[in-house]
């Protein structure tokens, strides 16, 4: 099996910010126009993270224009330029879906204090 | 053709330079040893027999040690005989073939033993759609239905899909694309499924 894993911690990224389900992230996607690359950040609240490994992905909800979006990302992705914590938050679960019902106010999260 | 034994290790996915990722099976490939050749005066056809995992000593018994011997190896767990054998030098006994004959962006047939299911059911070994769920049905849901007419013809068709057996026989995926070759660590790594379980003995051809 370390044969199999080897193949998969190569493609691995070892720089990656601690982050959890309900912290603010700024990512940093690679977006690819024609022949030209440039960087685009995506903001929001992070509202689940899943799998192991490789695999592992991670949602990102954000209101854009009143609409939510949601884009979910492989955590090890190449497409991934650079992933920056912004601010804490302080929840009490892992997958936050409940925020999708909430507008406004209400959908706010506490942020997390060290003290 | 060209081909090799392998064990499948399993399954992982790999990101290309667009960032885009591909479900792709890791093999062990290699190193096979010649344990045979046979030609067509001797034995009425040209192939050559590889070996591949050395098997222990305890669970070896005097024919296959004697078989090894003969091109001076150890016993092995899976010996395989491929038909017109293209090498670049030719074989001898003893010699040994590596997952190098195989190039990035080959495409290959993958055979292996299918996953052993047991005694299933006609949804599962032939993809029928089953009864309905509803509408007073009590034990339709899994049902294969009418095994055929009445008085005429007074019997079942011969062949007709009905539950059984499934699994563990051979199985081959054709056109996988290798994507990647590794000669140091004998590992070819093949984009999609292959058949069989992790740890199970595949054959690779070309």
């Amino acid at each position: 099996m370390n044969k199999l894993n080897a193949v998969s911690a190569a493609q691995m990224k070892d720089d990656l910010p601690e982050f959890h389900s309900g912290d603010t992230l700024n990512v940093h996607v690679k977006v690819v126009e024609g022949d030209k690359e440039r960087i685009q950040v995506f903001q929001g609240v992070v509202i689940n993270r899943r799998g192991a490994g490789l695999n592992a992905t991670f949602t990102v909800r954000k209101i854009s224009n009143g609409v939510g979006v949601e884009r979910i990302f492989p955590v090890h992705s190449p497409n991934i330029a650079k992933i920056e914590r912004i601010r804490e938050g302080k929840v009490r679960r892992a997958k936050l879906y409940y925020l999708r019902q909430l507008r406004g106010k209400a959908a706010r999260i506490d942020e997390k204090r060290s003290d | 053709m060209r081909g090799i034994i392998g064990k499948k290790l399993g399954m992982t996915r790999i990101f290309d330079a667009d960032g885009n990722a591909s479900p792709v099976t890791v093999i062990e490939a290699g190193p096979c040893f010649v344990t045979q050749i046979k030609t067509t005066d001797h034995d009425g056809y040209d192939a050559v027999q590889f070996g591949f995992a050395e098997k222990r000593e305890k669970s070896t018994n005097k024919p296959e040690k004697g078989h090894a011997g003969k091109a001076g190896l150890k016993p092995f767990i899976v010996l395989k005989e491929f038909r017109d054998f293209e090498s670049n030098e030719p074989l001898q006994l003893g010699s040994s073939v590596k997952a190098n004959i195989f190039r990035e962006g080959e495409v290959v047939n993958v055979t292996g033993v299918s996953k052993g299911r047991g005694f299933a059911g006609v949804v599962k070994r032939h993809h029928f759609s089953g009864g309905p769920k509803t509408h007073g049905q009590s034990d339709r849901m899994r049902a294969p239905g009418s095994l055929g007419q009445s008085s005429w013809p007074s019997r079942v068709y011969r062949g007709l899909r009905m539950a059984g057996r499934m699994g563990g026989e051979n199985v081959t995926m054709r056109n996988l694309t290798i994507l990647k070759v590794d000669p140091e660590n004998n590992i070819l790594i093949i984009k999609g499924a292959v058949p069989g379980a992790n740890k199970g003995y595949v054959l690779i051809r070309k």
